[in-house]
């Protein structure tokens, strides 16, 4: 309980847990899609909290891990050429490429700016005409509409200057992926908050249907997860499979329908390669062919660059769930945040960098008993 | 960068048809776009991602999480840019 003393509700949690060790009666497999949750889970030790027979794995739902390599080395290449400045999310600036990462371009003279927003990149492009400017957009359906947003202002501006290298993912298909895995061994999952936020949830009654497994979409505070995990639980227990809404202060049924539209009209469905897990069928969204002239694939000629992931990282079965951060043997030596191997040791929502900064120094611990 | 934070609308107004508006995140301010959230005005709390917010939530809902959010340093590194500073 020690890391939730300095949250206010401790006594609620307390509460949670017990209700929650007084329900279960065997084990349970539960996945968390979201790299946010990962985080607050690791942050406020809520893994070590449950009772020993509910096990937290988690997902792939962390935008800088699971872009693919060759988009990392396409943007590589767009920043090393002199006429593009390339601009994007903070974190994907030391996610490492085939050979090298944005940072290093950057030092070595590159034109690379981070951004908090898209329309900061829009505006950047306004006020320098000579410059081509490209926004690396990635992320899962909660950022798509802010990226759809720019594009489709530059459009109605006719803002020569100014294109994206989309990746987007989706999240649906990517559970659909994991179910349909002869490895998989989740058996509910909490759903990500801030994606049904935009998207609602009414796209995970299929899931249910199709592989009868109940999903809880939740929030990111200790708390939320809690609760999450509990209703996920009363589920299992009970032998019913639906989905639930955990995070109702901002989750409705139909989700954010201005931001849906937006996507919609800039977006369209497409497949798209997984960094560690591979390609999944329609779980991306790419640029409509009347957005085409906003394509820094095209302009830039990228299309052709694909690139292998590294052997020693084994991101690929700690996104799927399959394997811990812990179980990597480069985790915490050849592989730190500092200079990471493998993308979920880049960001704070990354599973190797939570359970680096977070569990660390329990496993040290551990290891010398 | 996918955290989505609770902040409260400061001001608002419409620049090139589209709704924009300040919104305070503790200590810090930035702008925002509003267009997604019709139904949040000044004084509101909205949840926002990547300078658009997402949905409007209740105020007290949001102090809470701003405090979680705050006790864990991520506030700084999400509202990171190189191109506002504020
Ligand atoms: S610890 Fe590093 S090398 Fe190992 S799986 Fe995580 S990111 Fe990959």
């Amino acid at each position: 309980m020690k890391y939730l003393d300095e949250y206010r509700d401790e006594k609620i949690a307390r509460g949670i847990v017990a209700e929650l060790t007084h329900r279960v009666t065997r084990p349970w497999v539960l996945m968390e899609i979201c790299g946010g949750q990962t985080h607050t889970l690791m942050r406020y030790g809520i893994d070590e909290m449950l009772p020993p027979s509910i096990e937290l794995v988690h997902g792939p739902g962390c935008p800088v891990c699971v872009t693919s390599l060759e988009t990392i080395d396409k943007a590589i290449a767009i920043a090393s050429r002199p006429e593009a400045t390339l601009i994007s999310y903070g974190d994907m600036l030391r996610v490492p490429g085939s050979r090298t990462d944005l940072f290093h371009v950057k030092a070595k003279g590159g034109d690379v700016r981070v951004v908090y927003s898209p329309t900061e990149a829009l505006k950047f492009a306004r006020a320098n005409p000579d410059r081509k400017v490209v926004f690396f957009a990635v992320g899962f359906e909660t950022t798509a509409p802010a990226n759809a947003m720019a594009v489709w202002q530059a459009k109605r501006e006719g803002l020569r200057n100014f294109s994206m290298l989309a990746s987007h993912v989706l999240v649906p298909p990517a559970i659909r992926a994991l179910l349909s895995s002869a490895r998989n061994r989740v058996q509910g999952f909490i759903g990500p908050g801030h994606v049904c936020t935009v998207m609602g949830y009414r796209e995970y009654d299929d899931l249910i249907h199709e592989f009868r497994v109940p999903i809880v979409v939740g929030g990111f505070e200790p708390l939320d997860l809690l609760e999450a995990i509990l209703m996920l639980v009363t589920q299992l227990e009970e032998g019913r499979a639906t989905v639930e809404n955990q995070y109702v202060r901002s989750v409705t049924y139909e989700g954010n329908l201005r931001a849906q539209k937006i996507l919609a009209e800039v977006f369209e469905v497409c497949d798209r390669k997984w960094r560690g897990i591979g390609g999944i069928p329609e779980s991306g969204l790419s640029l409509r062919e009347e957005y085409a002239e906003f394509d820094a694939d095209r302009i830039f000629g990228t299309e052709g660059i694909t690139a292998d992931e590294p052997a020693e990282c084994i991101s690929a079965e700690v996104l799927q769930g399959l394997k811990k951060p812990t179980d990597c043997s480069a985790f915490g030596t050849r592989c730190t945040p500092e200079n990471p191997l493998g993308a979920p040791m880049v960001s704070s929502e990354g599973a190797c960098a939570a359970y680096y900064r977070y569990r660390r120094h329990a496993i040290a611990v551990t290891e010398s008993h | 960068m996918c955290l989505a934070i609770p902040g409260k609308i400061v001001s608002d107004e419409v620049q090139n048809g589209i709704r924009v508006g300040r919104v305070q995140f503790g200590g810090i301010t930035r702008e925002t776009c509003l267009d997604f959230v019709p139904e949040a005005s000044v004084g509101d709390y909205v949840i926002v991602h990547v300078g658009f917010a997402i949905s409007r939530v209740d105020a007290e809902e949001a102090e809470r999480s701003y405090e979680v959010l705050e006790s864990m340093g991520l506030l700084q590194v999400e509202l990171q840019s190189d191109l506002e500073d504020s």
